[in-house]
């Protein structure tokens, strides 16, 4: 497939956007059970910001990606049978949920943290957390769903969205709380590498499962001739079409290899090594680098998972002329 | 049910574009707007087409076929590009099977066309929607035509009526006796869409010819040579040549 620059930018900034508000829910539910020593509100605040950034940013990618963007409420009409439509339901309501969790914080910044019967951020942080996840499984399935697609049509595919993403949320919470709230830093640091850990064995596992695959479709099947040799001689047009430019990542082999090894280094070891020499400097440049980095990483990740998806109708066109 | 759909039959296609061609002339002159061309007298043209012919050399020298292969949109009777769409602009009619698009509603985020493991879908680089075969519904429907041209604009073109349009559920329809009587067949049977659209193969075709057949022994020719030339005073036609 042809990576998009609008999607890969979509699905990396709200799976950094979902991550981010599950370690801040995680962190306001572990105070409240108290097992974490809690922040105070203007943490959650700030936090809260950082989360409607990324979703807002992510959402003005997503446009990019349609042909007419101002038909786009439209979407939400067929959430019974299609994850796109239910993933255009759930992401503003993850949105909104996050939103008015960080205004609840800001409202309630004069009272003490966490004192008094369950207070209203806790219940309203859960269902957004729900929707977050609820969020994941969507942006995987509608990958997942398309089952000519054999590279994205696996259980891994919405396993790889919700641990990339973790890991990018928990790393971005790392780096904020090592500013606004240190005594956090451990939690968060420790639950993104072990975050990073799950989505090394599941990438991981994609790869090795990709590498081995069979294509279910071939030529001979594709136009129902049953001969072993079958040469395409012409594609119909020398012009180039949708088909030739949608299905195509039009890079070399080497070029998808080199993308391969640069997410796997910038994606999984660098931002660990990042995280340790921050937190054993308690650095939190160190620590904002390991999120860019990162970021950067699942970019290069995100990319690859488009290119590397070898689409059926490709067999259609091999030839121009 | 009705399932309205191509049979192509691949013994007679030449390859002429001309399916393509009259494709294109009809349904970028209907009333729901151009198939918009970019540069189209430019370096690098392109344009939206809802059918292409393509070739393909089958076997190896000198024991080569060239198959000329049509390809549409195939009206599958399970549409993987219809439940994926994520307003409903994609939808296939209950009444005849045609799976068609709604411009209007078309948000153009290129999803079906993921979808759709024949790239039979291509967007419209103007108009920016998606756009696909609608078996010229505009045409197979209009009362004002004349029964005979109530037919899509491909069928209607080709010279060697290689494309055969009707009701695949109809088991005494012409398109269905083709299908079970040649031997047709749908395209990619691995992913269960069950395209409407069938193809009919290649069919040998093979004439005995014995050695006797090709040397005559009553050459009139040769029986002609050895007749005696007529005498000079013998009645002719003009009365002038015979002498």
């Amino acid at each position: 497939m042809h990576p998009a620059f609008s999607v890969i930018f979509l699905t990396t900034l709200i799976g950094a956007g979902q991550g981010l508000f599950i370690a801040l829910y995680c962190a306001e539910a572990g105070a409240r059970i108290g097992w974490l020593q809690g922040p105070d509100h203007g943490f959650y605040v700030g936090g809260a910001i950082v989360v409607c950034i990324l979703m807002g940013l992510g959402l003005v990618a997503s446009f990019f990606h349609l042909g007419r963007p101002e038909r786009g409420w439209r979407a939400a009409a067929r959430w019974r049978t299609s994850w796109l439509s239910r993933e255009v339901i759930v992401l503003p309501a993850f949105f909104a949920g996050a939103a008015v969790w960080g205004a609840l914080h800001w409202f309630a910044a004069g009272d003490a943290p966490f004192a008094g019967p369950v207070p209203s951020t806790l219940v309203l942080g859960a269902v957004t957390a729900a929707l977050a996840l609820a969020l994941f499984l969507c942006t995987g399935m509608i990958y997942a769903c398309l089952k000519f697609l054999q590279e994205w049509a696996t259980p891994l595919t919405v396993a790889n969205y919700l641990l990339l993403g973790s890991a990018s949320g928990f790393t971005l919470a790392t780096a904020y709380a090592a500013a606004a709230a240190p005594t956090l830093t451990p939690f968060f640091a420790a639950t993104a590498v072990i975050l990073v850990t799950f989505a090394l064995i599941t990438r991981g596992a994609s790869l090795i499962r990709n590498a081995r695959l069979k294509p279910r479709s071939n030529l001979q099947s594709a136009i129902g001739i049953k001969h072993p040799r079958i040469v395409q001689k012409s594609q119909g047009m020398m012009g180039g079409a949708f088909n030739t430019r949608e299905f195509f990542h039009g890079r070399t082999r080497a070029f998808l290899r080199s993308v391969k090894w640069v997410f796997l280094v910038l994606v999984f070891p660098v931002p660990v090594a990042l995280m340790a020499g921050g937190l054993a400097l308690s650095s939190p440049a160190l620590l904002l680098a390991a999120f860019v980095v990162q970021y950067v990483g699942l970019l290069a990740e995100r990319w690859f998972f488009f290119a590397q998806s070898n689409h059926p109708q490709n067999l259609y066109y091999q030839a121009v002329a | 049910m009705t399932q309205l759909a191509l049979v192509i039959d691949l013994n007679v296609c030449v390859g002429c574009h001309a399916c393509v061609t009259s494709c294109k002339e009809w349904n970028t002159s209907g009333n729901a707007g151009t198939l918009s061309d970019l540069r189209p007298y430019d370096a690098d043209p392109t344009g939206t087409f809802f059918n292409r012919v393509q070739t393909f050399e089958v076997g190896e020298y000198p024991n080569t076929q060239t198959v000329h292969f049509p390809k549409s949109c195939l009206h599958c009777e399970e549409p993987p590009c219809v439940p994926v769409c994520p307003t409903g602009a994609s939808y296939k009619r209950p009444e005849d099977g045609i799976v068609l698009v709604d411009y209007d509603k078309c948000i153009g985020c290129k999803y079906c066309s993921w979808a759709c493991p024949y790239g039979a879908r291509e967007i419209d680089e103007r108009q920016k929607v998606m756009k696909k075969c609608t078996l010229c519904v505009d045409r197979i429907y209009d009362a004002a035509l004349p029964p005979s041209e109530r037919r899509p604009a491909c069928v209607m073109a080709c010279p060697t009526s290689a494309r055969l349009f009707g009701d695949v559920h109809d088991p005494d329809s012409e398109v269905s006796q083709a299908i079970r009587d040649r031997g047709g067949y749908p395209l990619m049977p691995e992913w269960g869409t069950q395209p409407a659209n069938h193809y009919l193969p290649r069919r040998r075709t093979e004439i005995k010819i014995e050695q006797d057949e090709l040397i005559r022994v009553d050459n009139p020719l040769k029986i002609d040579g050895k007749l005696p030339k007529p005498p000079l005073k013998d009645p002719a036609l003009d009365d002038v040549t015979s002498w």
